[in-house]
């Protein structure tokens, strides 16, 4: 088990005055079967009029704060302690053809696999386009193991694409990072899920943290000191399971869960509408921090 | 409508040569040749009148279309705004006891919707319990994620359900489409039953039509008893996106006639979690909004980011329960053809009953046995996007071999995205073309309401649509067909009806001022200011079109000459212009000034700006008021055709009267609240800046005989009291004494300021200002600066040369002015951008 104390600050300075801030956040942890919340909080400046925290349709934490009078900075200071078991190896797990998950989850009727076929369609900024076929298929050839498929997809990403935050912005779409093979973990987790989906298969956009500075021996992951974004995809009889494609593993004790949707839209940490002129500067920064002892 | 003129009728009045199709229900004639029940009263009438009479009604319907300024945007169009809606004077008809059984299938469909609906967002038992295949709910994008779990305050998702209807070949009715987001047409089927009612009076009371008028009325209660807050008095407003939107002019006819205030996303802000309005005033609780904006541009904080026509933190305050949103944020999501074939199961599932009106057969290719079947026979389809909203629909008839084969490919492909329904036979009603009656395909758009009950009430009647050729299938205002009056018809005698209250019924006087968006502020200052200068530009053309040719008065050629240096002064012409231009360039020049779209404060260009204001605030403008305004546009269209310089005399004279109708209009019959304020403000703001900028121009000619002063007085209507004051002489000075000191001259700049005090002074203040505002500071520095003038010393040096001072002060004084204006958009106008991040 790993225990990690999460510090993670927005601040926006405006230009000009701001009469009215309105912002949702997807800030607070999720408390899963292997992830229990210890302590959690978020300060933010100046003191809002209205906070309305409230469980969405994906189940996760979101708030909307509303801030009135002229303001022309903003601070959201999110804390928490979180506990996260390491996950079951998947060695060995036998599990059904790709084929046969697709068909599991569009089948007739109601079922576990049926209500995660939610995720098998277009979302806002994820939209399946020819790309993502002919990407994906090379993963997955008729007949193989779901679990294969899942992970040989994820390597790829991982191996073909590079981390460069200067290619994209929030809102740069599938079909151009498959074309560029360059952008962010944002940027790579959209791409598995359009690959994912494109063959019937449900994927759901994970949004969360990994840990700052890696244990003595293990590798620096990439995404740290930021906001970090993977995949979950399901399989009946496993349920759902992640993975990473921006660092090519299945995230197991140093992936912090945040909150999961559709894709980055429905779960972005901060988004905000304000009433003002002007520009604004945002500065995120993210501390992910191993806490020893302390279970 | 054609716009064909009568040929003398072909046997009186008869309907020789009106065929139905075979194959065809036809609305007016059984298969044997008689005429339906429906038919019986009004069709005779009607023969009767003959063609000629027909001919006259049908101009007269077509005359009150544009006075009321009836209109429908069609996008991609190159007019842009504005299309005339096309109304047949001849009504669609059903007998009352046929629409007996149509309303109980409607009633019984309203309470369905809402039941599902409330269940999508809820618990989602018709997923569980397989009535409704999951993934036509998870594939939608009009499933908005954001409202899961939103209950609305008094559990009702629907208060306007409107259901497009079909009559089959057998006679009987079917759905074919469902509009629950934001449902269009009411206030046109009101629209066309007020001029249909005007045009056959005698035929409208003695058919025994059944009248529209409680159907609004119990609309109107509905929403305000939908109210969160019981105890308050409810305020209910329209939401609209705004002039720009196809609909629009429905909205501001329903916002007035139902009472309710028309406003845009921006006039309204959330704050605790709570809708207001933006007043001059202040903030406004909103209660209850009737939204005609679609479902994902209601709020960019919580749906689509990009959308500027919604209010951030909506979603939210709805969450809260603090505002009830007509219809709930979502509803759209039950608009998808798809649903027709899941309705029967549902009705039986919760309601325990049959399905009372069926929908077109219809299969949803995103299940496999949905998909085998639509592809069983795709050319006997008509093929609908499963999310797609209003986007055409695909007839598979039409299609050849090769486009059939590609779109089979497309729908294996995205099974999901399609929907294949049977192709109906529409029935057809009779249209009057002007020289004979044609049988047309309908489609009738029927509206259900819910009323403050709990219940529903089913409006008699409906908006019928008829396709714009006797074969074609498709019935859309957006593609050229038109519209016609729905009449049921009782057989008993009608109740009047009229949404004044009853007597008896107490009714509270709401006499307080607020209410005036800072944006319907904003639009009638700026009507103020663009109607006057309108009148001033106008003015002054006249005065030089008048003279051009030089043989109207013994002193034609040299008032011309100086016309032409105060243009050139006022910055509309070249300099050369005063000293070189020939008559036939001068007049090509001054023909820009009228009908160049593009030329800045040209009278095309004036008028542009005039029409988009109007129709920004035609729901706080009087029916005459709006009349005067088409009629000026239309004087104003008509005439900016012209190319003879020789029309436009006519023209200007027109357009002068039209705005002096409007004057006496405003003066006479706005109520002294705050948007006649701005109005007025906006008037005399821009009067005195005109008359100084061109006396300025005239200054700076530096005649200052009677050849430049004389036109001067006439632009400012002022040569009457001139003469009479001072006889024939005419001196710069007490040309300066009567145009910018006399106190009693209501086209003098005194007047003006006078005039601008007192309104100042009786706009609202907010809370947070505290001594005198800065408008009110500026405007006492002008008057102090006119009132130290001495305008007599000022004058008689100018007329020896030296009319540095005298400039000087009139800068000073349109400087005055100026700020005026800046500090009241400043104050009351300047809406802080929204944006997202």
């Amino acid at each position: 088990m790993h225990t990690y104390r999460i510090t993670h600050v927005t601040t926006y300075h405006y230009e000009a005055e701001v009469s009215v801030s309105h912002h949702l956040l997807h800030l607070q942890p999720r408390t899963l079967p292997r992830q229990r919340v210890r302590g959690f909080d978020v300060v933010v400046q100046p003191v809002p009029s209205t906070r309305a925290p409230r469980i969405d349709a994906f189940g996760n934490h979101s708030e909307v704060v509303t801030i009135e009078g002229a303001h022309r900075h903003m601070e959201i200071v999110m804390g928490c302690l979180v506990e996260v078991d390491p996950a079951p190896a998947k060695e060995g797990v036998e599990t059904p053809s790709w084929e046969e998950v697709a068909r599991a989850c569009s089948a007739e009727g109601w079922s576990d696999a049926v209500e995660a076929g939610e995720f098998r369609f277009d979302s806002p900024q994820v939209r399946r386009g020819p790309a993502c076929v002919a990407f994906a298929r090379h993963s997955f050839p008729a007949g193989r193991r779901w679990l294969d498929g899942v992970r040989d997809l994820c390597r790829r990403i991982h191996g073909e694409f590079e981390f460069d935050p200067r290619a994209t912005t929030v809102s740069t779409p599938v079909e151009q990072v498959l074309s560029g093979r360059r952008g962010v973990c944002q940027d790579f987790a959209h791409v598995m899920l359009g690959c994912l989906r494109s063959l019937g298969l449900p994927a759901r956009y994970v949004s969360g943290y990994i840990e700052t500075v890696p244990p003595p021996g293990q590798a620096r992951l990439v995404g740290a000191d930021a906001t970090h974004a993977w995949v979950s995809s399901y399989c009946p009889g496993l349920g759902w399971i992640d993975l990473d494609p921006t660092n090519g593993l299945l995230p197991s004790e140093r992936h912090v869960t945040v909150a999961w949707g559709r894709d980055f839209s429905d779960v972005s940490p901060v988004r905000g509408v304000l009433v003002g002129s002007g520009n604004h500067v945002l500065r995120v920064s993210v501390d992910v921090e191993p806490v020893a002892d302390e279970a | 409508m054609k716009d064909v003129h009568a040929k003398p009728a072909t046997g009186h009045g008869s309907l020789a040569g009106y065929r139905s199709m075979p194959g065809v229900h036809d609305e007016l004639r059984a298969a044997d040749g008689s005429l339906r029940p429906a038919w019986s009263a009004l069709m005779p009438r009607l023969l009767a009148l003959g063609a000629p009479e027909l001919v006259r009604r049908r101009d007269t319907a077509l005359r009150l279309l544009r006075e009321h300024g009836v209109t429908y945007n069609v996008y991609g169009s190159d007019d842009g705004l504005s299309r005339g809606w096309i109304l047949d004077l001849v009504p669609a008809c059903v007998t009352a006891q046929e629409w007996a059984g149509i309303e109980r299938g409607l009633v019984q469909r309203a309470r369905l919707m809402d039941l599902l609906l409330a269940d999508l967002y809820g618990r989602q038992v018709a997923l569980k319990e397989g009535w409704l295949p999951a993934p036509l709910i998870h594939a939608s994008g009009g499933y908005l994620r954001a409202c899961h779990g939103l209950q609305p305050p008094g559990g009702r998702h629907l208060y306007l359900h409107a259901v497009d209807l079909a009559r089959r070949p057998d006679g009987s009715w079917c759905v074919l489409a469902d509009r629950t987001q934001a449902p269009s047409g009411a206030g046109y089927a009101l629209e066309n039953r007020i001029i249909v009612s005007r045009v056959l009076p005698d035929d409208f009371r003695e058919c025994g039509v059944a009248r529209l008028a409680g159907f609004f009325g119990a609309l109107r209660d509905g929403l305000r008893a939908a109210t969160p807050r019981p105890a308050a008095t409810p305020c209910v407003v329209v939401l609209t996106p705004g002039p720009y939107n196809e609909t629009y002019f429905e909205h501001s006819y329903l916002a007035r006639y139902l009472g309710f205030p028309l406003v845009e996303g921006g006039d309204l802000t959330v704050r605790d979690r709570r809708v207001y309005l933006k007043t001059l005033e202040g903030l406004r609780p909103v209660d209850v909004i009737l939204r005609r904006v679609d479902d994902t541009f209601c709020d960019p904080l919580e749906l689509r980011p990009d959308s500027f026509l919604g209010v951030a933190g909506l979603v939210d305050a709805a969450r809260a329960g603090h505002v009830v949103i007509a219809n709930a944020l979502g509803a759209g999501v039950v608009e998808s053809p798809a649903m027709l074939q899941y309705l029967p199961r549902l009705a039986r599932g919760w309601l325990g009953e049959d399905l009372l009106l069926p929908g077109a057969q219809t299969w949803w290719a995103g299940t496999p046995d949905g998909l085998r079947a639509a592809l069983a026979s795709p050319e006997r389809m008509v093929w609908k996007r499963t999310f797609g909203g209003a986007a055409d629909p695909v007839f598979g008839e039409e299609q050849d071999r090769v486009d059939r084969d590609r779109f089979v490919a497309r729908v294996k492909a995205s099974p999901t995205e399609h929907v294949a329904q049977e192709r109906v036979e529409l029935s057809t009603t009779p249209l009057w073309t002007g020289e004979r009656w044609e049988p047309r395909p309908m489609v009738l758009r029927a509206y259900i309401a819910a009323d403050g009950q709990g219940g529903h009430v089913v409006m008699p009647g409906g908006l019928a649509r008829f396709s714009p050729s006797p074969d074609s299938p498709v019935v859309s205002s957006q593609r050229g067909g038109g519209a016609k009056d729905t009449w049921v018809l009782a057989e008993g005698p009608v109740e009047p009806v009229t949404l004044l209250r009853p007597g008896g019924q107490v009714v509270r006087l709401e006499r307080a001022p607020a209410d005036v968006p800072s944006r319907v502020a904003d639009n009638l200052f700026w009507l103020g200011r663009y109607a006057e200068r309108l009148e001033h530009h106008a003015r002054l053309l006249r005065a030089t079109f008048n003279r051009l040719g030089g043989e109207s008065t013994p002193d034609a050629q040299a008032e011309l000459a100086g016309l032409v240096q105060a243009w050139v002064s006022l910055g509309h012409f070249p300099d050369r212009f005063g000293r070189e231009a020939g008559e036939a360039e001068l007049a090509e020049g001054l023909m820009a000034l009228v009908t160049s779209a593009q030329r800045p404060g040209s009278v095309r260009e004036i008028l542009g700006r005039l029409r988009y204001i109007t129709s920004g605030v035609r729901d706080r403008l009087s029916n005459d008021t709006w009349r005067i305004f088409q009629r000026l546009q239309g004087n104003g269209r008509a005439g900016s055709g012209a190319t003879r310089a020789e029309d436009v005399p006519a023209l200007l004279n027109t357009l002068v009267m039209d705005l002096a109708a409007f004057s006496g209009m405003e003066l006479e019959n706005m109520t002294r609240g705050h948007a006649w304020r701005f109005l007025e403000v906006g008037r005399r703001l821009e009067r005195g800046m005109n008359l100084l900028d061109l006396t300025r121009a005239v200054v700076r000619t530096g005649g200052h005989g009677p050849a430049t002063l004389v036109p001067l007085l006439e632009v400012a209507d002022s040569v009457m009291t001139y003469r009479r004051r001072y006889f024939e002489q005419v001196h710069l000075a007490t040309v300066l004494d009567l145009l910018l000191a006399d106190e009693s001259n209501p086209r003098a700049l005194a007047f003006q300021l006078e005039t601008l005090a007192e309104h100042l002074e009786f706009l609202p203040r907010d809370r947070w200002t505290s001594g005198e505002p800065a408008e009110q500071r500026a405007l006492f520095q002008v008057v102090e600066a006119l009132q130290g003038a001495d305008l007599g010393e000022l004058g008689a040096r100018a007329e020896t040369g030296d009319a540095e001072d005298l400039d000087a002060l009139i800068g000073r004084l349109a400087a005055g002015l100026r700020s005026i204006s800046d500090h009241l958009t400043l104050r009351y106008f300047s809406h802080a951008v929204v944006r997202t991040s």
